[in-house]
């Protein structure tokens, strides 16, 4: 690990300016990602925020009749939130089919969507990445692409978002809002959060150097059925081939979003307008993807998931 | 017939001994770190951190990219504590923070001011187990041992977070009591990895000390 200077801020502002003083800042939460990154000296940060003490762990209810989700409030608090439990189900479901409960307990709501992918190209310093080292080409594309992107890639880059929550988030509408070094506040729609990858995969959010994200907001309640859906090569503690996030009313019609596909939490409209019909659904989702060899086989997982969860929407045993 | 001397030797003073026979080697730690920084040099910080361990108070001074595992092992010589994978994969480095397991690998010390840490050698003493500790022995939850430290932080955090209705993957529902069912345990212990394989066994552990206290 490259030495790095650190800091403590105690509110979200102080945090920004921080960040915006010293060079090559990072910020710092549960870390569990950053830190591992660290190790691995893909993430070079020469200066650590630490902002576990801006007070921003909170879950309070929002005039709107929603709940705003602090940035550090971590996984198995916000999955075991009365609240979320009752109200947004999805989102307890898709936490708790990720990562460990060690890590549940560190990782925080702002850091896990600024999770990395777990390209193994990304991983493996000796391999060529553009994500890493922008221009070097990607040794993923020829490579072990099991787990990686159909839809939303490019060129320059296969990896998918790993996450789980965020899946859950974008299928509720969740929306980001951040501060940025000068103080202003903004509000993000998820749906805008991450990037395509494009020629740029190295920029993977749209979120500015320096500007820190303070919450996440929830509409109120959908009602309907909440139900996560997660395929993967282990029964536990594993990253998505596929994962369906879904909130649908007892015909099966709603919304879904995509896991495991892309390098955004996949949602697509022309899908959620087709349910409760599989077959046109999985078409929409997985339209103009561009798969290897070795992934084609999630253009079926896709339509086989939603299916399902469709089904168990229903009733019947999945 | 009496033993030579030389077998008087403890594991970890062989393995000590290795390390400075590397440290003494040919390519000393500062030149190899330099090479693996050609551009600017950064500067080691160091910093001051106080947490309490085990109930007793403790002010360290550490490079800030220390990690908690590598505070408790090398600097508090908690050696209880282990280093698995030291990327978050294996639960081996599993301790309790402030009620909470975490992954001590993937945890920086300086970020746990205040804090109030539970290793292994806090749980019980050989004198006196704690009861996951004991239901380990008699249920045969190792072979090798190597990662029981962390499989027992896990086990005492899993039955209170059970207690506590948090939620896992294999819940049937997410509201109301949470059970501590053999699926469960199985569930919630997937961070902490034995390549034994004495899975079963860890499970037989956990369920008699849940039904204990059920």
């Amino acid at each position: 690990m490259k030495p790095f200077s650190y800091e403590r801020v105690s509110s979200p502002a102080e945090a920004a300016a921080a960040a915006a003083r010293a060079g090559g800042a990072k910020f710092i939460a549960g870390g569990t990602n950053l830190l591992d990154l660290m190790k691995l000296e893909i993430e070079t940060p020469r200066h650590l925020v630490d902002v576990t003490g801006t007070g921003l762990d909170e879950i309070t209810e929002t005039d709107e009749g929603g709940l705003r989700i602090g940035a550090l409030v971590s996984n198995t608090a916000l999955a075991s939130d009365e609240r979320v439990k009752r109200d947004y189900a999805v989102l307890s479901r898709a936490i708790v089919a990720g990562a460990s409960g060690q890590l549940r307990n560190k990782a925080t709501t702002g850091g896990n969507l600024l999770q990395r992918t777990r390209c193994p190209y990304f991983y493996d310093t000796n391999q060529a990445c553009n994500k890493r080292k922008p221009g070097r080409g990607c040794a993923a594309k020829e490579g072990v692409s099991r787990q990686l992107g159909i839809v939303g890639v490019s060129d320059a880059c296969i990896a998918t978002y790993p996450g789980d929550m965020a899946v859950a988030l974008r299928v509720l509408d969740a929306v980001v809002e951040t501060v940025k070094a000068d103080g202003t506040t903004r509000a993000i729609p998820l749906g805008d959060f991450h990037r395509l990858w494009g020629d740029t995969p190295h920029i993977e959010t749209v979120l500015e150097p320096g500007e820190m994200i303070t919450a996440v907001t929830l509409p109120k309640p959908l009602g309907g059925t909440h139900i996560y859906h997660k395929v993967r090569d282990r029964r536990s503690y594993a990253f998505a081939l596929v994962s369906v996030a879904a909130v649908l009313d007892a015909d099966g019609h709603g919304r879904v979003a995509i896991g495991g596909i892309a390098p955004r939490p996949w949602r697509v409209e022309a899908a959620d307008a087709a349910l409760p019909d599989v077959k046109v659904a999985a078409r929409a989702l997985t339209q103009g993807a561009s798969p290897t060899d070795q992934n084609a086989f999630k253009i079926a997982l896709v339509e086989r998931t939603l299916a399902g969860v469709m089904a168990k929407a229903r009733g019947e045993a999945a | 017939m009496d033993q030579p001397d030389y077998f008087s030797v403890s594991r970890r003073g062989v393995l000590a001994s290795g390390a400075a026979g590397l440290a003494a080697g040919s390519i000393s730690p500062q030149v190899a770190f330099a090479a693996s920084t050609p551009a600017a040099e950064r500067a080691i910080t160091m910093q001051t951190v106080s947490m309490r361990i085990n109930g007793k108070a403790q002010t360290l001074e550490l490079d800030t990219r220390t990690t908690l595992l590598d505070a408790l092992r090398e600097h508090v010589k908690l050696t209880g504590t282990k280093k698995g994978c030291d990327h978050g994969q294996c639960g081996a480095c599993t301790v309790i923070v402030n009620g909470e397991r975490i992954n001590s690998c993937l945890s920086l010390a300086v970020m746990h001011e205040g804090d109030e840490v539970t290793t292994i050698e806090g749980l019980g003493t050989p004198e006196n187990l704690h009861p996951m500790q004991a239901a380990f022995v008699k249920h045969d939850g190792y072979q090798c041992g190597y990662c029981t430290p962390g499989q027992i932080c896990s086990a005492v955090s899993v039955l209170k977070e059970i207690a506590d209705g948090v939620p896992s993957h294999v819940s049937a529902e997410l509201t109301g009591p949470m059970e501590a069912s053999n699926i469960e345990m199985r569930e919630r212990m997937s961070g902490n990895i034995c390549r034994c394989g004495a899975y079963s066994n860890i499970a037989e552990a956990m369920a008699e000390v849940a039904g204990e206290r059920a």
